[in-house]
């Protein structure tokens, strides 16, 4: 884990309520898909966990891509921010997906902002040879994000959406099972709800991101445990990618 | 002008006063990859309980205005582990003062505890926590009246015999000092001061609290004038050594806190929020020094009249 000022170079909303961020730091870092940063933000005390929605670095230079939801003061400032402005972020942090599990065919599942970190995971495994289907779920077409980006990497998503404005109406679960795409393992991140209902139709072993409020981001408050079936962990540090027969729903 | 920075502890010396306290830096080893522990004072370890404890349920993190709520509940692997495994490890990679954190929930407990802490290697001092907040039937029970504190340091002083005993108390008390003089009294070799005072927080939408045990011990830079006055009072009271905790976030404040009265500095949630705080804290002590004149840092303390 390391301390670091990164700039802003780019601020833009991207659906309503979502924002993506582009970050970069004359620091090469290295970043895994499944990561998340920790931002300290000006007046608040905590600093805010963001998952990483796309990282290179080389050169010398660290890009990272956050896309990122309004929900809270936190991510309300974020939002404020403009270009050339910067934040000190705690990276890397966490444990990322573990993309050599999948032998070939992978099943990307995500929920609104929960897209984000698939796109850097689905980059790196479609660079390790993988193919991957997509599956997202939204509650609107006005919140749909990201569908663009992962059409550019060849991987056409298949939507839900909850009103039906986009895709197929119903949750993700529904169109698993009207398109039932085949995959040997599954990578989802989202709403809880939504993980919670994907767990018991999928047909493979995969891997859920979690999250939790969190204290320090690095492991050592011990403020965002878990009971899992191998045992306690921090979603921080141990997590907060988990494999599914570790999940205790 | 170099400046000394070393102070000292029931005759034990510390390169510096700064010290991260308990449940705010984990085993010490959960940050060993991020930083030269060795820069730090000492390491005050994460509560230990006779068995070990998941803690409360989550959330148990609430943010405040310059501070935040926490709700962990003890969570921690238990005695037999801390001294076989978390305190050797930490060891091969730490040398200055390791301090033990110790609860319970029954003088024997506290007792069979700090026993095992003693007689410890690794450990040098042994803090007994009778002020968690978040604990029912144990923790701050026995820390919010003079009669049940003194019973713990005296079992405390009796199971350790071998090392300093420091007894952390709870602020969330009428009259601190007399706890204070209780402790010291039944045997403490020194106080720290003090642990999170308890609070709340609400989720106005959802209308439920946010953390799920309802409430937690409040901590960070907003509790500094508090934890700093007592430190005053009990400095002017007692005679054994304080290690000042609460709010401290800067070395401003660790001077603040060793002007009235503390031997050494315990800082807490500024770690939650900068992992670093520590470390940069201890580097920018020596300039601060020279600005204010000081070349012992240890000649500072209880200067306050």
């Amino acid at each position: 884990m390391h301390k670091l000022i990164f700039t802003i170079r780019e601020n833009v909303r991207i659906a309503r309520g979502s924002y993506r961020m582009l970050l970069s730091s004359p620091v090469e870092l290295s970043l895994l898909p499944g990561q998340f940063v920790d931002i300290a933000l000006d007046g608040l005390f905590l600093r805010r966990p963001i998952s990483v929605c796309d990282a290179s670095s080389g050169n010398g230079t660290t890009d990272i891509t956050l896309v990122y939801k309004k929900v809270g003061e936190g991510t309300a400032r974020m939002a404020a921010m403009h270009e050339g402005e910067t934040l000190e972020l705690l990276a890397p942090l966490g444990n990322g997906f573990d993309t050599g599990a999948c032998r070939g065919r992978a099943l990307l599942v995500g929920g609104g902002v929960g897209c984000a970190p698939l796109y850097y995971l689905c980059r790196q495994l479609l660079s390790e040879g993988k193919s991957v289907c997509a599956v997202f779920g939204f509650n609107t077409a006005d919140e749909a994000l990201l569908t663009d980006e992962f059409s550019r990497l060849g991987v056409e998503p298949l939507v839900a959406t909850l009103d039906g404005s986009m895709g197929t109406k119903g949750f993700v679960t529904d169109v698993l099972g009207k398109f039932a795409p085949e995959y040997d393992y599954f990578y989802c991140c989202g709403p809880l709800p939504m993980m919670k209902a994907l767990c018991p139709v999928t047909v493979s072993d995969g891997e859920f991101s979690l999250e939790e409020r969190m204290g320090c981001g690095a492991g050592f408050c011990y403020g965002c445990s878990c009971h899992t079936a191998s045992g306690t962990k921090r979603i921080c540090k141990d997590g907060p990618v988990f494999k599914k027969e570790d999940i205790i729903w | 002008m170099v400046k000394d920075l070393s102070v000292h502890l029931c005759g034990l010396k510390l390169p510096n006063p700064v010290i991260p306290a308990s449940g705010t830096f984990g085993f010490g080893l959960e940050l060993a990859d991020s930083m030269d522990l060795d820069t730090l004072g000492g390491i005050c370890l994460k509560g230990t309980t006779a068995t070990e404890r998941f803690g409360n349920p989550t959330p148990r993190i609430a943010e405040c205005r310059e501070g935040m709520i926490n709700s962990v509940g003890l969570q921690n692997p238990g005695i037999d582990a801390l001294v076989a495994d978390r305190v050797p490890r930490l060891r091969k990679v730490f040398h200055n003062t390791v301090i033990a954190n110790i609860s319970g929930f029954s003088i024997d407990e506290y007792s069979r505890c700090c026993r095992m802490a003693g007689e410890c290697e690794g450990i040098d001092i042994v803090e007994v926590n009778i002020s968690c907040p978040n604990v029912h039937n144990g923790g701050m029970a026995f820390g919010t009246d003079p009669d049940s504190a003194a019973k713990v340091a005296a079992a405390a002083r009796k199971a350790c015999p071998s090392k300093p005993v420091f007894i952390k108390l709870s602020p969330n008390v009428t009259d601190i000092v007399a706890i204070a003089r209780a402790c010291e009294d039944a045997g403490a070799d020194g106080l720290t001061l003090v642990n999170t005072f308890l609070g709340m927080r609400i989720d106005i939408r959802r209308r439920r609290p946010v953390i799920a045990a309802g409430m937690g011990g409040f901590s960070g830079r907003a509790i500094f004038p508090i934890a700093l006055r007592m430190v005053y009072q009990v400095r002017k009271a007692c005679r054994i050594p304080i290690m000042g905790c609460g709010g401290v976030a800067s070395a401003e404040d660790v001077v603040e806190m060793m002007m009235a009265g503390a031997d050494a500095v315990q800082v807490g949630a500024e770690n939650i929020r900068n992992p670093m705080a520590c470390p940069e804290i201890v580097s920018a002590l020596p300039e601060l020094m020279e600005t204010l004149g000081i070349s012992r840092l240890e000649d500072i303390v209880g200067i306050i009249e």
